[in-house]
């Protein structure tokens, strides 16, 4: 971006915050320490009136002086150097490439810094929270992994696309969507409906269901990735348009309602970009299968792993409304789950031209 | 045969419906029906004896010839000096190189106390003949078969007679013999016989030639001669293998095991059968008299108890005792209580020998010995020794990093050597090298968990680590498996007594183990920091842009480490302080720094020391309080000859 002669940015002045704070401990002869929010259950609030995920005040003491730390201290450092290393550069990355670029052996040892991503990644989303930077900011992208279409014109690195005109496939939701990398020039449609599956997104694409009820259509293939997310908080915030969530009916596909709409428990703090407390549930609800009549064999049994997770979110305090309580409790007496590909038991093409537009018309949906 | 008639012949009154086949009459059988001489049922049934594989044969051979030359000294109260020689022999060329020769001629010479010249030709050339069968006394041998087995195995092999020469002083002449057994009438027969003049005052050679092989490796002799040094440590021994240098093993226990004594049988370890024998065999004329004074542990007041739980008068006639009265008696004497039996008839090994032994032997890091009390099982006294050398030797261990300088990929892990630990076994000092798996020494190792010492263990599986397991039974009458001596048998008391002699090793290895974990652990959390110090320092300074005073943030961290770790208390953990013995009896602790404990005269790496030290060996003052009893034993007594 920038060409003339470069001013740290404020990520960057953050970064360097990391190696002040253990010289500043050197000379007065503390232990460094950084302290790193806590990212768990324990230690996020739900806030009603925001509607909204926020994280609490909790913080981890992570010192050097320790042996059960200090590996992971010295990591910690490691990484905010990978980081700041990108932000002189001026590239986005990987977390993969994070790990490689981080991973060497310690001099005169046979100890490797890093022995595998999984030890980088987490750390990554310390330095997040501790330094409340964005992981885009921190220039750190995940894989394009959600594809959106439907009445919308967007400007990626200066080419204008027509989200009308790209077929069936539709374009690519990259992972870094802000203001900055992808601009909305134009939008007409009328609301957002965000798809768990890829494969129902496909059948609703193939079927224009965008271009007759004249909305985008967004997936994020399974828990969708912060790409999608905030493209729908963007679309949502800057034209005003409703959120619609179709998921599976089962435990995670409430889960993945809850993280589009109220924020996840892990980057609690970034709720304030993410979430749209507004989102509806459109289904598939646990009452769907009476009220549509799909019988009872396409269902699936609940496994005890559903059954936990599910006892799991009746005590989270954002599922404490009457109406969620309610939903949970009927798919647990039922002790089956369905998938939105079992409507296709009726009909190939009962979701574009039955269910959802039945749904649309009766306002069937949960908050 | 006469006693048969009363059978109708083998014709049956009623008429058979297949003609009958050749019958033989019972006259006919009785004219094939002759006595079969031991030595004949020997030589059918070789494996009974140790002479299944040609392997096997030779080092059964070896073993025959050195456990009798060393229980021949030590019975003379002689510190035993064995020279013990296998060539190969060629078939008429040169002799072939050992590995592929298949005659060999063992020649084994010891210091002892010789053999008169009328017992020669019996004890090398008649079965079942000794001194050893007949009483409980411990020694190495148990039943005058082993060396004219060897013999007779020679004979039947290669044809050669077995060739003596011995001489019981430096005033008598020696004698030379050589001698074959005659294996219908399990007699010597004398092929050869003369005085020669011979080098040595005192002793007693023999050579036999016999089809073997040699090979290396797991029950071979080499391993046989280093087991033994390992459990004879009073020993010195000279190996002439068949190929390669000859091994010189110093002494490195300058004292004798206590003689042991000789003891008559205790009521409760005999059968049925033997105390019918003994009633014939006695020479009391009262019953009550017979049992005091041919059994221990029986006085006149537990004799006449059993007579009277038996119904039997105490001055009925021994010999008069038989049937019916007999198997009363016998019952009578498993009911009474009778106290354990003496056991200053045992002479083990101790402790201090034991360290010497395996010290000498085995290159480690940690060394420790176990002598339990003695016991008892089915009316014999024993005695359990464990010993444990453990590790790697510094030098050793200073060799093994430099070959793992590779960094790890994701999803390697550190090779670990799958080591496991190697048992050694003994009864009676001699190393038990076949069948490891039938025996109870073995089946107690697997028993015991050693995890509970810091060893790893895999389920049924032997513990994993350098490690040596030394265990040694010495009892009056070892029970084998088997006549050829390899295995123990199972005995609820001899495991338990394995066991508990395992654990007490154990505990002092997991003493060990902690201790220097513990340092160790002091140290890599100092390493730990002193490593990442130097990453961070960097990382520190290419945030900084390059601009870090990296020396003075290096400097200040590092001062850091070294007072949190503890600073010089560390250093002192690390060094002899924190890892010396102490608190561990009898053990060796080898540090790079030096040896700890009581390490034996000698110098080490197993080097030999002064051949003949000039003074008493200071092992005896080294001792730290003994735990087994009993055993207060004067020097050994020189003079008491006695013929094998």
């Amino acid at each position: 971006m920038a060409k003339k002669p470069r001013k740290p940015t404020a990520v960057e002045k953050k970064l360097v915050g990391v190696a002040d704070l253990v010289i500043a401990a050197a000379e007065k002869r503390k232990d460094p320490t950084i302290a790193i929010p806590v990212r768990s259950l324990s230690n996020v609030n739900f806030n009603e009136r925001k509607g909204l995920i926020e994280m609490g005040k909790r913080k981890q003491a992570r010192s050097f002086f320790n042996v059960a730390m200090a590996k992971k201290f010295m990591q910690t450092v490691l990484v905010a150097d990978a980081l700041s290393e990108l932000q002189r550069a001026n590239l986005t990355t990987s977390l993969r490439e994070i790990y490689y670029r981080t991973k060497h052996t310690i001099k005169d040892s046979h100890e490797n810094t890093l022995d595998t991503q999984d030890e980088s990644d987490p750390l990554i989303e310390d330095l997040e929270v501790t330094l409340t930077a964005l992981r885009e900011e921190l220039h750190v992208r995940a894989e394009n992994a959600g594809s959106i279409v439907g009445p919308v014109v967007f400007v990626d690195d200066g080419d204008r696309v027509d989200c009308t005109r790209l077929g069936k496939g539709g374009y690519s939701v990259p992972s870094i969507v802000e203001p900055e990398y992808l601009q909305i020039a134009r939008c007409t449609a009328d609301f957002v409906l965000l798809v768990e599956k890829g494969t129902q997104w496909n059948r609703l694409s193939e079927d224009k269901f965008w271009r007759r009820y004249n909305c985008v259509l967004l997936t994020g293939n399974g828990q969708p990735p912060r790409g999608v997310r905030r493209l729908a908080r963007r679309l949502h915030e800057e034209k005003q348009l409703p959120v619609y969530v179709l998921v599976d009916n089962d435990p995670w596909g409430y889960y993945i309602y809850s993280v589009i709409k109220q924020g996840s428990i892990n980057l609690a703090f970034e709720s304030q970009r993410m979430a749209i407390p507004k989102a509806k549930f459109m289904g598939l609800s646990s009452a769907d299968p009476e009220a549509y009549g799909l019988p009872r064999n396409v269902g699936i049994k609940l496994n005890d792993k559903d059954v936990a997770r599910a006892r799991e979110l009746l005590a989270y305090t954002w599922f404490q409304k009457k109406s969620w309580q309610e939903e949970i409790k009927r798919m647990l007496s039922s002790g089956l789950k369905y998938e939105l590909d079992a409507l296709a038991n009726k009909d190939f093409q009962y979701l574009t031209k039955k269910y959802l537009p039945r749904k649309l018309k009766e306002k069937d949906w949960l908050d | 045969m006469e006693g048969m008639k009363s059978h109708p012949p083998a014709p049956t009154p009623k008429p058979a419906v297949p003609p009958p086949r050749a019958t033989v009459s019972a006259v006919e059988m009785g004219a094939r029906q002759r006595e079969i001489s031991v030595s004949e049922f020997f030589t059918k049934n070789r494996h009974l004896l140790g002479f299944d594989s040609p392997r096997k044969a030779l080092l059964t051979c070896v073993k025959e010839a050195v456990d009798n030359a060393l229980d021949a000294c030590e019975e003379a109260g002689i510190l035993p000096d064995v020279v013990v020689k296998v060539e190969a022999v060629a078939n008429g060329e040169a002799p072939p190189p050992a590995s592929q020769a298949s005659r060999f001629r063992i020649t084994v010479t010891d210091n002892g106390p010789g053999i008169v010249r009328q017992q020669i030709p019996p004890i090398f050339a008649k079965l079942l003949y000794g001194s050893k069968f007949h009483r409980l006394r411990m020694s190495r041998g148990q039943q005058g078969i082993g060396i004219s087995a060897a013999g007779m195995y020679g004979q039947l092999t290669t044809g050669k007679p077995v060739q003596i020469t011995s001489r019981t002083s430096a005033r008598a002449p020696a004698h030379y013999f050589e001698v074959q057994i005659d294996t219908k009438k399990n007699e010597p027969r004398i092929l050869e016989k003369k005085q020669i003049a011979w080098e040595s005052p005192r002793g007693t050679q023999v050579t036999m030639e016999i089809e073997g092989r040699y090979q290396k490796g797991r029950a071979s002799v080499d391993e046989y001669i280093e087991q033994t040094i390992i459990a004879n440590s009073h020993v010195k021994l000279t190996y002439v293998p068949p190929e390669g240098e000859t091994k010189e093993y110093a002494r490195s226990y300058e004292q004798l095991p206590p003689a042991p004594r000789e003891i008559k049988p205790h009521p409760y370890g005999i059968e049925l059968g033997m105390l019918l024998k003994m009633l014939q065999d006695t020479r009391s004329h009262s019953l009550s008299g017979f049992l005091a004074s041919d059994f221990s542990r029986v006085s006149p007041n537990v004799a006449a108890e059993i007579c009277k739980a038996a119904r039997l008068s105490p001055n009925a006639r021994p010999r008069d005792v038989h049937g019916q009265a007999a198997e009363n008696l016998y019952k009578a004497i498993q009911s009474t209580k009778i106290m354990a039996p003496p056991t200053n008839c045992l002479s083990p090994i101790g402790e201090p020998a034991i360290l010497a032994g395996l010290y000498r032997q085995i290159k480690g890091e940690f060394y420790t010995a176990v002598t339990r009390p003695p016991a008892v099982y089915r009316g014999n006294p024993f005695v359990i020794e464990a010993g444990l050398a453990f590790g790697r030797a510094p030098e050793q261990a200073a060799q093994t990093p430099a070959t793992k300088a590779i960094p790890l990929a994701e999803g390697e892990a550190e090779k670990d050597d799958h080591e496991v630990a190697r048992i050694i076994r003994y009864a009676n000092r001699v190393p038990l090298l076949y069948q490891p798996a039938a025996c109870e020494i073995t089946k107690a190792v697997l028993d015991t968990t050693w995890r509970n010492y810091g060893v790893a263990q895999s389920r049924g599986s032997l513990p994993a680590g350098p490690m040596v397991i030394f265990v040694h039974m010495a009892s009056v009458w070892v029970p084998f498996t088997s006549e050829s001596k390899e295995a123990i048998a199972e005995y609820d008391e001899i495991h338990k007594e394995i066991t508990l002699a395992l654990r007490e090793c154990g505990r002092r290895l997991g003493a060990f183990l902690r201790r220097r974990e513990r340092a160790h652990s002091e140290f890599r959390r100092r390493n730990i920091f002193e490593l990442y110090i130097e990453e961070i320092v960097q990382s520190c300074n290419r945030l900084k842009g390059g601009r870090l005073a990296t020396a003075k943030l290096r400097d200040q961290l590092l001062k850091m480490a070294t007072k949190i770790t503890g600073g010089g208390k560390t250093d002192e953990l690390l060094g002899k302080n924190g890892s010396g013995p102490e608190g561990l009896p009898h053990s060796i602790i080898v540090t790079p720094e030096g040896v700890e404990g009581e390490v034996p005269v000698v110098a080490p790496n197993g080097a030999p020391a002064a051949e003949e030290p000039v003074a008493p060996p200071a092992a005896p003052e080294a001792r730290a309080p003994r735990k087994t009893k009993g055993k207060a034993t004067p020097k050994p007594r020189a003079g008491r000859k006695k013929k094998r």
